[in-house]
């Protein structure tokens, strides 16, 4: 007489069964992924392995990286900029630049951490934990590195030296450092002494959402001279307020920054058609730029070309 | 008659409050002043106080415009509201139980996500494909409930909830397939008049006319209706075709809400049955007062929005039912102390 299975019985079974399926998968993984190419680039900075701090604490990278899957469009545009490029194997959807990198169905906001382990990573860089993702890529083993959102120029370029010394690129992090230090110095000294203090409205989306000089991107109005129209909001929307449209018409901005041309498809032809726009000083003078939304909104390498343009617009 | 004129009264005031208190300081003089001047201005008479450039722009293409949206969406979504409550005795029917918010949303995060080009000539993309969406989520729910159960209005209440979950788990998905268009789908999702601009009250006034003139010519009938289905018919009342006639004219009149205002709740719940505190339950005092009722609190709730936390702004929705639920609770209160 067959009796079904006791509720314990069935947990035992089902805790031997996983046992053994986490057993396949462990000797299933490819063995030769520890005996990487070790990098030519850069021979005496690679000392393996390499402690790094992130936003999650300390991670420690065993060996150079050679299959790096970038959850963050950002690091993904750090990673590239600091010679790692060849070392990235997968980056998620939102990472299109630059366009050799290998982009992926890979979502960083809802990340799913089987298919992250698909591409054997020997290291995942993210900006956000979501879904406790940070976690369960720990309880798998694989080294993940977070890197939160940068609130100023100088946690980028610490990011930047992060990323180099957990790829191996140390020194190559360092001379792309130097360099945007060096532009983001000539571009705001070119800026003339009528300019500063100028009234600056930086737009996230056409329904009024800016940004605020305690952000990143309000960090380097701040640098340029500018005075930030969205300051006077409350801090309540952590640095990006929704600003009502007869506040930013009211405030006659000198310079308007439109950093939504790709997600709402802004011009500065539909900015001049919306309603009291056509009496705004940067309407009425041209001084309305036009920016890429990643640009603006990530704190990579490029924002080095963004300060050039504002600077340019400032200019004349 | 006195409820009338008192919440027509309240409606005139909200509206002088919702135009002269803004996020740009404008003296209430002033603003009168260059109203009665735009309004005067063709027979040559002025006054000679009007204000000029930036601060005249703010008012008149900024605030006059949403102020008077917020009035007309508040309006329709009450008396909305109302005729959905007497049609189907229900008192928890709200405009957007028969799948017109679900619809709306998925039309309009379709377009938001895909779309290439965000405008069509001076109208938005979004409030047509809002628009569109709540008519189809509407027409879903009527034709699967009459194909299921005729007339029975508690089988079009089901249907309804068919349609509505379904349309919003499909708006769910898109909205999951499409992380970057995240945040513009919630500011829509969460009900805003910050783009409100004259175009936009030309793109719904006349459906949003025709609706509320259908429906308050229907509130003697509906009081009929009231009675049961039976002594309707006969007093003469054809119950199915009344109540499609009140379903399609407040569907039409939320969906001309919907689309230029975005998701705006409780107003359509609750303004309702402040009507029928005011004037008893007859019909065809509660419609007309829902209409004026719903005009004057969302004026004053987008008045909130704009101010507290100025130069920010809140999320509409956000403070209808913050205002709302505690008012709400109160009536509710006093009504059964009362008894």
């Amino acid at each position: 007489m067959s009796r079904p299975l006791s509720p314990p019985r069935w947990s035992a079974l089902s805790a031997l069964f996983l046992a053994l399926l986490l057993a396949l998968t462990a000797c299933g993984g490819s063995p030769s992924s520890s005996s990487a190419a070790s990098g030519s680039s850069t021979p005496a900075a690679a000392q393996w392995p390499v402690t790094v701090t992130g936003t999650n604490g300390s991670v420690t990278v065993k060996a150079k990286p050679v299959s790096i899957v970038s959850l963050s469009a950002t690091a993904t545009e750090m990673l590239f900029a600091v010679g790692a490029g060849s070392q990235v194997k997968a980056v998620d959807s939102t990472s299109d630049y630059p366009s050799t990198a290998p982009i992926t169905k890979l979502s960083a906001f809802t990340p799913n951490a089987e298919a992250i382990a698909a591409y054997k990573p020997d290291l995942v860089v993210l900006s956000d934990d979501m879904n406790g993702i940070v976690k369960n890529l720990g309880a798998l083993s694989i080294p993940a590195l977070q890197l939160s959102a940068a609130k100023t120029l100088d946690d980028s370029y610490a990011q930047l030296q992060t990323l180099g010394k957990a790829t191996g690129h140390t020194d190559k992090a360092a001379e792309v450092v130097s360099e945007m230090q060096h532009r983001i110095k000539e571009a705001v000294d070119s800026v003339p002494a009528s300019a500063k203090g100028e009234k600056v409205y930086h737009e996230v989306d056409q329904t009024g959402y800016s940004a605020t000089s305690a952000t990143f991107i309000g960090s380097v109005y701040t640098l340029l001279g500018l005075k930030n129209i969205a300051d006077q909001a409350p801090k309540a929307a952590s640095g990006y307020p929704q600003l009502s449209a007869e506040y930013v018409v009211g405030q006659a901005p000198d310079l308007i920054v439109l950093a939504d041309t790709d997600c709402c498809k802004q011009t500065t032809a539909l900015l001049a058609k919306r309603p009291a726009f056509g009496t705004v000083p940067a309407v009425k003078n041209n001084k309305v730029l036009e920016v890429k939304d990643a640009v603006a909104s990530r704190w990579g390498p490029r924002i080095a070309d963004f300060v050039e343009e504002v600077a340019k617009e400032l200019r004349g | 008659m006195l409820a009338l004129g008192g919440t027509g009264l309240a409606l005139v005031l909200a509206l002088l409050a919702g135009v002269t208190i803004g996020a740009i300081p404008l003296s209430p003089l002033a603003v009168v002043a260059t109203l009665t001047d735009r309004l005067t201005g063709f027979v040559g008479w002025h006054t000679g106080a009007a204000l000029s450039g930036t601060d005249a722009a703010v008012l008149l293409q900024l605030r006059l415009p949403r102020v008077i949206l917020a009035a007309l969406v508040g309006a329709a979504l009450a008396i909305s509201g109302a005729a959905y409550q007497g049609v189907f005795r229900n008192p928890l029917a709200d405009p957007y139980l028969l799948g017109a918010a679900a619809g709306a949303g998925l039309g309009a995060t379709l377009v938001i996500a895909y779309a290439p080009d965000q405008s069509l000539g001076p109208v938005g993309i979004v409030p047509l494909a809002a628009f569109v969406g709540a008519l189809v989520g509407v027409g879903c729910a009527l034709a699967l409930g009459t194909a299921a159960g005729g007339s029975q209005s508690a089988t079009l209440l089901l249907a309804g909830v068919a349609v509505a979950a379904f349309l919003a788990a499909a708006q769910t998905l898109v909205q999951q397939q499409n992380t970057d268009d995240l945040r513009a789908v919630y500011g829509w999702l969460l009900g805003q008049l910050g783009r409100a601009q004259w175009s936009d009250i030309a793109l719904v006034l006349p459906y949003l006319g025709a609706a509320v003139l259908v429906l308050l010519l229907c509130g003697r009938a509906l009081d009929v209706l009231a009675v049961g289905d039976d002594e309707a018919r006969s007093l003469g009342v054809h119950p199915g075709r009344l109540r499609l006639i009140v379903i399609l004219a407040a569907s039409l009149a939320t969906a001309s809400a919907v689309a230029v205002s975005g998701l705006i709740g409780f107003v359509g719940l609750i303004i309702p049955h402040v009507a029928r505190r005011l004037v008893g339950g007859a019909h065809a005092l509660v419609l007309p007062v829902s209409l004026l009722a719903g005009g004057a609190f969302l004026v004053l709730a987008d008045l909130v929005a704009r101010v507290v936390i100025a130069p920010a702004e809140l999320p509409l929705g956000v403070v209808t039912a913050f205002i709302g639920a505690p008012f709400f609770a109160g009536l509710l209160w006093a009504g059964a102390r009362r008894r």
